[in-house]
């Protein structure tokens, strides 16, 4: 019934939605506002806890360097409210992998919310994996109305080794998660800011949460 | 699995695309926001904007077009012309730029490579060399083709993965403009020595070049200009031949 409501809620193109996007040291912003402003919402940055205040979504973007972006977030209790926010969180790349246990890049501790731990990519013909891949295995609402196979856009040398809580899968010398799911956290190892049409609809299919 | 990468690329001088032969005689090729709208529409699975303006005027009129760009398409794209320092790539990416290309800083003071690639991770630095052969060996050749650098090209493609390089661009200079095809030696050896994605630019003429460049030559993606503005022919047509031929395209 919830679901449903809300569904419902966002069909009504005009009603606005309060949406924040993490704003940190390592976050590719501008992608994500200029992606979300085509389809016609406003997202609003948010540089510390109290910014999250009535936010009904958080996306969590992130380019970079692993290390200095948990630094930044610890910097000023972020890492903290994104953990307890309890409404829809999209982690985008970097963002995705800050929310796993473990990364092997600068060897540190994440935020936790997912158990599975960041591995460096070895023994693959090109680091860092870069371009266009297919996506299969997809399961769950962020996937409503994109197809097995589609291709989207990934560019990174760390990566979730497949899991079962994978909610989308790629393969680069083996599978990996491409997509996972923990309650009302989501993470997209790849770039739906950057992946054409595919990346539009997921990016609507959060919104429409 | 990873599909091959075609990138078209825009020269852009004072908010115009320009394309010229052998990096001379430009022309004017049209509203780059526009081109770069249409070759994302067609399906180009990135884009390149390279600022060739020397004036501060013109670096105004092309971080405009960066932003105008950004917020017009949802695929990657990639900026450079003349960038030499931390500030102007974090305006670029703040623009909305997913990657930087350096050249001639690079060369003049490799350690740039490291400096960047740290600040804002490997992912996003693209090291671009421009190289000429010169009857004998391939040498990299700085500010925008003008000055020999006697530097072996397979050498400073090496020397700048190791430094941090998230990609080659590899623009042969001894092709660019021909449209007889890529440089397919230069671009193997560079693609076979260097454990990072390689895109191979300059001497794009049609579909069939592509393949070859992919499959002989080992490139990751390959760019071309003007037979894409010029309507040579198009980025479909492209796709749809190396598809024929077994080569993975999104």
């Amino acid at each position: 019934m919830h679901t449903l409501y809300q569904g419902c809620f966002v069909k009504q193109d005009s009603m606005p939605q309060n949406i924040k996007i993490v704003h940190y040291k390592a976050g590719n912003i501008a992608s994500v506002i200029n992606a979300l402003s085509r389809l016609g919402v406003r997202a609003s940055l948010a540089s510390g806890p109290s910014a999250l205040k009535g936010a009904e979504k958080l996306i969590f973007p992130g380019v970079g360097h692993a290390k200095p972006a948990m630094e930044a977030l610890k910097s000023t209790g972020m890492d903290q409210a994104i953990q307890e926010f309890t409404r829809p969180v999209l982690g985008i790349c970097l963002g995705m992998q800050l929310m796993a246990a473990r990364s092997e890049e600068g060897n540190m501790k994440g935020l936790g919310i997912f158990q599975e731990e960041i591995k460096r990519f070895t023994g693959r013909p090109k680091i860092p994996h870069m371009g266009w891949n297919s996506l299969y295995d997809l399961k769950g609402p962020l996937f409503k109305h994109v197809s097995e196979g589609s291709h989207v856009y990934f560019v990174h040398s760390y990566y979730m080794p497949d899991s079962s809580h994978a909610i989308a899968r790629c393969d680069y010398g083996g599978a990996f998660t491409a997509a996972i799911q923990s309650d009302n956290f989501f993470g997209l190892q790849f770039h739906p800011e950057k992946s054409g049409p595919a990346g539009i609809t997921m990016l609507k299919n959060f919104i429409s949460l | 699995m990873l599909t091959k990468r075609i990138i078209p690329c825009l020269d852009i001088k004072n908010g115009r695309t320009v394309k010229g032969v052998t990096f001379g005689n430009l022309q004017d090729a049209g509203d780059p926001v526009e081109l770069a709208a249409k070759y994302s529409g067609y399906g180009a699975d990135e884009l390149c904007l390279l600022d060739i303006t020397a004036t501060l005027e013109g670096r105004t009129t092309f971080l405009k077009v960066v932003e105008d760009v950004a917020a017009m398409v949802s695929i990657p794209f990639t900026v450079g012309g003349g960038i030499s320092d931390e500030k102007q790539v974090e305006t670029l990416l703040s623009k909305g730029a997913d990657k930087v290309s350096v050249n001639s800083a690079a060369i003049k003071d490799p350690k740039l490579i490291t400096r960047l690639s740290q600040a804002f991770g490997n992912q996003c630095i693209v090291v671009a060399i421009d190289a000429r052969f010169d009857g004998n060996r391939w040498e990299v050749m700085s500010h925008a083709g003008t000055n020999a650098t006697g530097i072996a090209a397979l050498d400073w493609a090496r020397q700048s993965r190791d430094l941090g390089a998230g990609e080659i661009l590899l623009t042969s200079f001894t092709a660019d403009g021909t449209r007889q095809g890529f440089s397919l030696d230069i671009t193997r050896a560079v693609a076979d020595a260097v454990s990072i994605p390689v895109i191979a630019s300059g001497g794009a003429g049609e579909a069939r070049h592509f393949a070859e460049v992919f499959d002989r030559g080992r490139a990751d993606a390959a760019l071309a200009a003007g037979i894409f503005h010029y309507g040579v022919t198009t980025i479909e047509k492209v796709k749809n031949y190396l598809k024929a031929h077994g080569i993975e395209v999104r």
